[in-house]
């Protein structure tokens, strides 16, 4: 999937990924998409909590090899 | 730098019934599935990413004392520093922790024993597990023993007795048992119903009515008595004619739940002859001491979760259900969901997989679920 702008968070533990894909998103514009990748089990569910109080929207998420990817749109 | 606690502090309060308020940062789903609860604890839930631009938003005054929880430590960790610059002047840390809460096992003495020596009850606070003790004359048995095999290591070491018997009361689904793992590494010998154990890849010995277990030389015996229901092998102990240990069959508030091993339409007639007639041939001053409990309420005075079997006849709704079909409703629909990762649990109390350390904790957390309400 086409995103804007990547994040790489991998080895990051809690809340290492959700505070740097914050930071990451406000370089974005509205409707731009950010990719994220993390390694840490718990952003898979914060990520997409923090997506959801903040209104943006996680337009496509994956699981690979441990790897957690996520694609989130911004509001 | 915030200061920290340990879950040994946590504990310490609940047991005390000591008031605490708790900051919860984990997320609202996770929050909302398991928490730390107990005593005079409150906890309010407001997850960290609500809080990266300011903590101003929490209306907690500035001087009370405050514990800020998440899954691992680290997020609390950094809300408290946060909540700190911001005026905050006694909050803390729990270091490691809802999954350092999910480990905590903390001891507590039920009452001595006629032959001498001692039953603790290990209360597993964080999951709700409880586990048991039995101390006589240089010598100790126990039963249900968690996957932290360190904590009763440490508690024998104290009280200078040697490990003989892990006994399990059935084959768990909820949490994965130390039993086996503390019996080969303190030569002591692992006990569990043959007929959970059907399908074990290891050796046992098979507890059977009739075949008691010694514990030290003034003769503990520990009593089992088949009682299926929650599983096709379950067994409850007596011990000195005053203990009833219950397994998953028979707690405080509510009773056990047959569907665990997706037998419940076959294992929830055992479930009421067990409950609804073997149990009642028994003396009701038995003090009933159950492997589980899911409700904060059911944590007595000094942390013990115990209860006279006459009482429970009385109080437990799942002992007051006249009509069987009824029963057989309440124990088989609208059950709770299951444990997380149960049916792994299964297989590794089974022998037949082996994951690593970091997996075992992950397919523990949560709560237990092994109950139905009545």
């Amino acid at each position: 999937m086409e995103s804007n702008k990547f994040l790489d968070a991998k080895g990051f533990a809690c809340p290492m990924p959700v505070v740097r894909t914050k930071k990451a998103m406000e370089d974005l514009n509205s409707g731009e998409i950010l990719e994220v990748h993390a390694t840490d089990k718990g952003s898979k569910s914060d990520l997409t909590a923090w997506a959801k109080s903040g209104g943006h929207t996680v337009v496509q998420d994956a699981e690979e090899d441990g790897v957690f990817k996520f694609w989130i749109k911004k509001a | 730098m915030s200061k920290s606690v340990t879950t040994k502090d946590i504990a310490r309060k609940i047991i005390a019934n000591e008031e605490l308020l708790i900051l919860d940062v984990r997320n609202t789903d996770e929050y909302d599935n398991w928490k730390i609860e107990g005593g005079k604890i409150r906890v309010i839930n407001e997850p960290y990413f609500n809080l990266l631009d300011g903590v101003d938003s929490l209306e907690i005054d500035k001087d009370k004392e405050i514990v800020v929880v998440c899954a691992k430590g680290g997020s609390s960790q950094m809300v408290a520093e946060m909540m700190e610059e911001a005026g905050f002047t006694k909050v803390y840390n729990l270091e490691g922790g809802m999954k350092a809460w999910s480990e905590h096992l903390e001891p507590v003495k039920i009452g001595d024993l006629n032959g001498g020596g001692a039953l603790y009850q290990f209360v597993r606070l964080g999951k709700g597990c409880l586990s048991y003790f039995i101390e006589s004359n240089g010598e100790a048995a126990i039963i249900d023993t968690a996957r932290m095999i360190d904590a009763y290591e440490t508690f024998a070491a104290d009280k200078g007795v040697e490990i003989k018997h892990l006994i399990d009361t059935h084959l768990h689904a909820d949490h994965i048992s130390g039993g086996r793992a503390l019996a080969e590494k303190a030569g002591g010998t692992y006990h569990l119903p043959p007929k959970d154990a059907t399908e074990v890849t290891f050796d046992y010995s098979a507890l059977e009515e009739g075949k008691d277990i010694t514990v030290g030389n003034t003769k503990v015996v520990v009593h089992p008595i088949y009682s299926p229901g929650h599983t096709i092998g379950s067994t409850s102990f007596i011990i000195d004619d005053k203990y009833l240990l219950t397994g998953d069959i028979l707690f405080v508030k509510s009773i056990g739940r047959p569907d665990l091993a997706g037998k419940a339409e076959d294992w929830v007639g055992d479930l009421r002859h067990t409950l609804y007639n073997k149990y009642k041939e028994l003396s009701d001053d038995l003090l009933v001491l159950p492997a589980h409990y899911s409700f904060a309420e059911e944590l007595g005075e000094g942390g013990k979760v115990a209860a006279k079997l006459g009482d429970l006849y009385k109080k437990n709704e799942g002992l007051n259900v006249e009509d069987e079909s009824e029963f057989r409703r309440m124990v088989t629909e609208n059950l709770p969901p299951q444990p997380n990762a149960y049916q792994e649990i299964r297989q590794t109390n089974m022998g037949k997989i082996k994951p690593e350390v970091e997996e075992q904790k992950e397919m523990e957390s949560g709560p237990n679920r092994c109950a139905v309400e009545g």
